[in-house]
């Protein structure tokens, strides 16, 4: 491989997804929560990159995965601010929106350490309700309902 | 046509509308002043009390034997697969394979909503840990209806823990579906949780913090009382509380003649024994209403029409 070739191939994609402005120290729960490394698929990271306006960010970049409607709208939880562009040989073909969910299963753990969803068989689920002052999010087993930081920061 | 709540699993309060707690309500009266020995004659209902319980699970078997149905189960997860290390979804399939309702108390919260996840037959809760025990909401619910002759517009005063209170946060969902308006007179490290306030907010339900049971006496239909836990506090904290939310005779002068003292039982000393013999005392006749009111939801659950 000509370096010229290997260079772009790690930093540049030909089909799949950039996420972007992640905010610092992000990255890699994101990686690990959307379990983006079990797709088989070539994931380049960076951490700490330089951002004019967010001073440091990460940067998550799959190949040839596209996020469905769903898990970009899970993004929105932990991330809202980050963006999520679709690319097609080389070129930004779409940036996906990210809209908070109204409800969201399996991706984080319930805050509350005697909830039952912790020990059995079972996947969590949080309606999620958005407030004037804040974003709630109740557990479907335990109907506690936690500000959305709580459960998001929790894994 | 058969009843809403026909096969149903009964789990938590804010799963009910307000004509599915009124259809609970009418039969557990009809059921007081007229029992019925058939109604789940042939059923076998297991319960299955994965930590201990008196009143709960013995009212609930008296309710069961007493309609003419049979009971199995255990009281104690010690003596179960649980212990081998089995999970609850697990267990849940199995009984369900040899029963036609299950009710269960678990130490987990959320743990009658994974069984019913699981089971084949309608799960009962009997209690998840410090989430929801609907049964007693709904014998609470029966008894104000009994003692007021409605449920609409009630004056409610909640003493006591309001913050770990399950009963307490149930009671309050399940009456502002009816209008009430609440007073909250507790400790403030055990207040009403905020997300609790603000569901009554939304529902436009009026409530107010008082800072003693004298003040609210006068202006109330209901006083019920529960218990400030002292493992809740350290022992200076406590001395400070301890005293302050305690109901004695004395205190019932200005009651309206229709004013009820309710308590989901065990009381310990919040309720000094000179308010039993009072025209106003009625939880131990609210204990003896949990088994027409889980009498009437059992049945209900079992047959198409009651």
């Amino acid at each position: 491989m000509s370096e010229k070739v290997y260079a772009r191939n790690v930093e540049a994609l030909k089909n799949g997804t950039v996420i972007d402005h992640i905010p610092a120290g992000m990255g890699l729960r994101i990686l690990h929560l959307f379990k983006l490394t079990e797709y088989g698929e070539r994931v380049t990271v960076g951490l700490n990159l330089s951002s004019g306006h967010m001073g440091a960010k990460d940067l998550i970049k799959v190949e040839n995965l596209v996020l469905s409607e769903e898990q970009a709208n899970e993004l929105a939880l932990l991330a809202p601010k980050c963006t999520v562009s679709v690319i097609e040989d080389f070129e930004v073909v779409r940036k996906q929106k990210l809209a908070i969910p109204e409800e969201v299963t399996g991706i984080f753990s319930c805050a509350n350490s005697n909830c039952v969803s912790h020990v059995e068989p079972v996947k969590s689920h949080f309606r999620v309700r958005v407030t004037e002052h804040d974003t709630k999010m109740k557990c479907k087993y335990c109907e506690k309902v936690f500000s959305k930081d709580i459960v998001v920061g929790n894994r | 046509m058969a009843n809403p709540l026909y096969r149903k699993h009964i789990i938590s309060i804010p799963d009910f509308s307000r004509e599915e707690l009124e259809l609970v309500v009418e039969p557990a009266a009809r059921l007081k002043a007229s029992p019925r020995a058939d109604l789940l004659q042939d059923r076998l209902i297991a319960t299955c009390f994965f930590e201990p319980s008196t009143r709960t699970r013995l009212s609930f078997e008296t309710a069961v034997q007493r309609l003419g149905g049979n009971v199995i189960g255990f009281s104690d997860a010690a003596s179960t697969s649980t212990k081998k290390g089995e999970t609850l979804a697990d267990t849940v399939r199995i009984i369900s394979s040899y029963t036609d309702a299950i009710v269960m108390r678990h130490p987990k919260e959320g743990a009658a909503r994974v069984a019913s996840e699981f089971s084949a037959v309608p799960i009962i809760n009997g209690g998840d840990g410090a989430n929801q025990h609907p049964s007693q909401t709904l014998l609470d619910l029966f008894t104000l209806r009994e003692t007021q002759g409605r449920l609409d517009n009630l004056t409610v005063a909640f003493v006591g823990d309001l913050k770990y209170g399950r009963t307490v946060h149930s009671l309050a969902q399940a009456l502002s579906l009816f209008g009430a308006k609440f007073y909250f007179v507790g400790p403030e490290a055990l207040a009403m949780p905020d997300y609790l306030c603000e569901e009554l907010d939304e529902r436009g339900i009026s409530y107010t913090i008082a800072a003693t049971i004298e003040e609210v006496i006068p202006h109330i239909d209901i006083l019920y009382m529960t218990r400030v836990q002292r493992e809740r506090f350290d022992e200076a904290e406590y001395k400070k509380i301890q005293g302050q939310f305690v109901l004695r005779a004395d205190m019932l002068r200005n009651a309206r003649p229709n004013m009820k003292i309710l308590h989901p039982l065990p009381r310990v000393d919040e309720i000094t024994p000179d308010v039993d013999s009072t025209p106003h005392a009625y939880y131990f006749e609210q204990a003896k209403n949990g088994v027409f009111a889980r009498q009437a939801l059992l049945s209900l659950v079992l047959n198409e029409t009651v």
